[in-house]
């Protein structure tokens, strides 16, 4: 985890730019499950891309390319809102 | 020669707002405020200012709606009095913390209850702590030329904190006086590109804003606002001296007046100081050696200026417009910290409260420490 910054050193607000959200790991907080996708069976509807609540999808244009398991937090939704059964929730290794 | 128009305060304020041309203005109406963006209003419907203006269903959306334009990248104005602000006090916060350089004039009026339309500064002192700036203006022409100013001080990268304009209301509000207008396109000029780091707009780059603090970031952020406040005492004389080449009018955090040789100083905000002014003036005449220091700006207060000012007062005597029940009415206890080990003999008094009338004659008793501490108030035998 990075140092915690001094007051002078914050953006005004507390704003949090890119480069550090991209810092941020919330990964580390899932809840045991992970998603894992078969591709021979998605469609690339990318409703899991739309619903997923932490934007751990990752597209290549507009086709499904896989999760980010760094911010992916195992809630399922992309699981339960695929109407192809790709995505099953296994556990995280 | 320039033209002079006759013009009330709010009017005054609706053409600053018509040539800085904000981009949004969200706004609700209040009495007496209501003049004000009426007035912009009626310049939008005619095409002579170009934002949008969006008709929100309370202040608290009004200012909720204001910093989501001004962070997103527009500039952002809007307007209230009283009861308004007070329902916005708790966004007014969140403007100030996510450092939302909003400008907004305020019409200062008593806060409810009894209810009540007319002038004191319960208003503003409710929102005292929250970290915008106030400037408290004399006139209507100091108004428009405040309402000029505030975008550049708002918007300072050191700065980036809602500007309050404060007229009193109905005395500037509503009062016609002669106002000198600077040229459309000198005052865009002036106020040039409106600009903020990380606008909410910029898909390139996006940011977070307003995120949650815990124990571990929220003082570091106070403190960051607090370094923010202090900032717009030097951010303000900058700007001024650059729109005094326009106005010939300079503006500044302190107004001293006829304080050379003064042994007691009067301290007021606000067209009070006007008042004030033909009191000194009546005083000075009758060989009483007596001053005037108005405070412009309440928040920051500048300290080290009224310490300059007051440095040779035998007696000072602070006029508040606003009290604070079971403790020190908010301009005497900033007074009183400037004061602190100083040797100066330190008297306050509360006057017109609700818009109870102060009159230049009032001020004779006040110098000489004959009034009570609540000055203009019917009482029974046993005064204060």
């Amino acid at each position: 985890m990075a140092a915690l910054r001094t007051w002078q050193q914050l953006e005004p607000g507390g704003a949090v730019v890119r480069a550090e959200a991209e810092r941020v790991r919330t990964g580390g907080w899932r809840t045991g499950l992970r998603p894992e996708a078969d591709l021979t069976r998605c469609v690339d509807c990318l409703l899991c891309w739309l619903y997923c609540p932490d934007s751990a999808v990752v597209l290549d244009g507009t086709a499904f390319a896989g999760f980010d398991l760094d911010v992916c937090k195992g809630c399922e939704l992309c699981a339960e809102m695929c109407p192809a059964g790709a995505i099953e929730m296994v556990a995280d290794a | 020669m320039p033209e002079l128009e006759l013009l009330t305060g709010g009017e005054a304020v609706a053409h600053a707002m018509r040539q800085v041309d904000p981009d949004v203005v969200p706004v609700y109406p209040i009495t007496p405020q209501t003049p004000i963006i009426q007035g912009f209003a009626k310049f939008v419907a005619d095409g002579k200012a170009h934002g949008e203006l969006v008709d929100v269903e309370s202040e608290h959306s009004a200012m909720s709606a204001a910093i989501g334009s001004a962070l997103a990248g527009a500039r952002t104005m809007t307007a209230t009095s009283s009861q308004g602000l007070a329902l916005m006090a708790e966004v007014v916060y969140i403007a100030a913390a996510m450092r939302a350089p909003i400008v907004m004039a305020l019409g200062n009026r008593a806060l409810s209850g009894p209810i009540n339309i007319h002038c004191d500064h319960s208003d503003s002192m409710l929102i005292r702590d929250s970290g915008v700036v106030q400037l408290f203006v004399e006139n209507a022409q100091e108004a428009y030329d405040m309402t000029v100013l505030a975008p550049r001080l708002a918007e300072r990268p050191d700065v980036l904190l809602p500007v309050l304009v404060c007229q009193d209301g109905f005395t500037i509000t509503h009062s016609a006086e002669p106002v000198e207008l600077l040229a459309d396109a000198a005052v865009r000029r002036f106020v040039g590109d409106y600009e903020v780091p990380h606008a909410l707009l910029d898909l390139a780059e996006p940011a977070t804003q307003g995120p949650f603090a815990m124990p571990d970031y929220y003082f570091e952020l106070r403190r960051a606002q607090v370094a923010a406040l202090e900032a717009a005492l030097p951010a303000f004389r900058d700007v001024s001296v650059e729109l005094a080449r326009l106005t010939g009018r300079p503006l500044t955090t302190v107004e001293r007046y006829r304080l050379d040789g003064a042994h007691t100083v009067v301290v007021a905000l606000g067209s009070t100081a006007g008042t004030v002014k033909e009191g000194v003036d009546l005083l000075r005449e009758e060989g009483e050696r007596v001053g005037l220091l108005r405070i412009v700006s309440f928040r920051p207060f500048p300290h080290r200026a009224v310490a300059r000012a007051l440095g040779s007062a035998r007696s000072v005597v602070v006029l508040d417009r606003a009290d604070s029940p079971g403790g020190a009415p908010p301009l005497y206890a900033e007074v009183a910290s400037v004061l602190y080990g100083s040797g100066a003999d330190l008297r306050g008094h509360v006057y017109g409260l609700g818009g109870r009338e102060l009159h230049p004659e009032d001020l004779r008793e006040i110098v000489s420490g004959e009034a009570p501490a609540y000055v203009g108030l019917r009482s029974d035998a046993c005064p204060v």
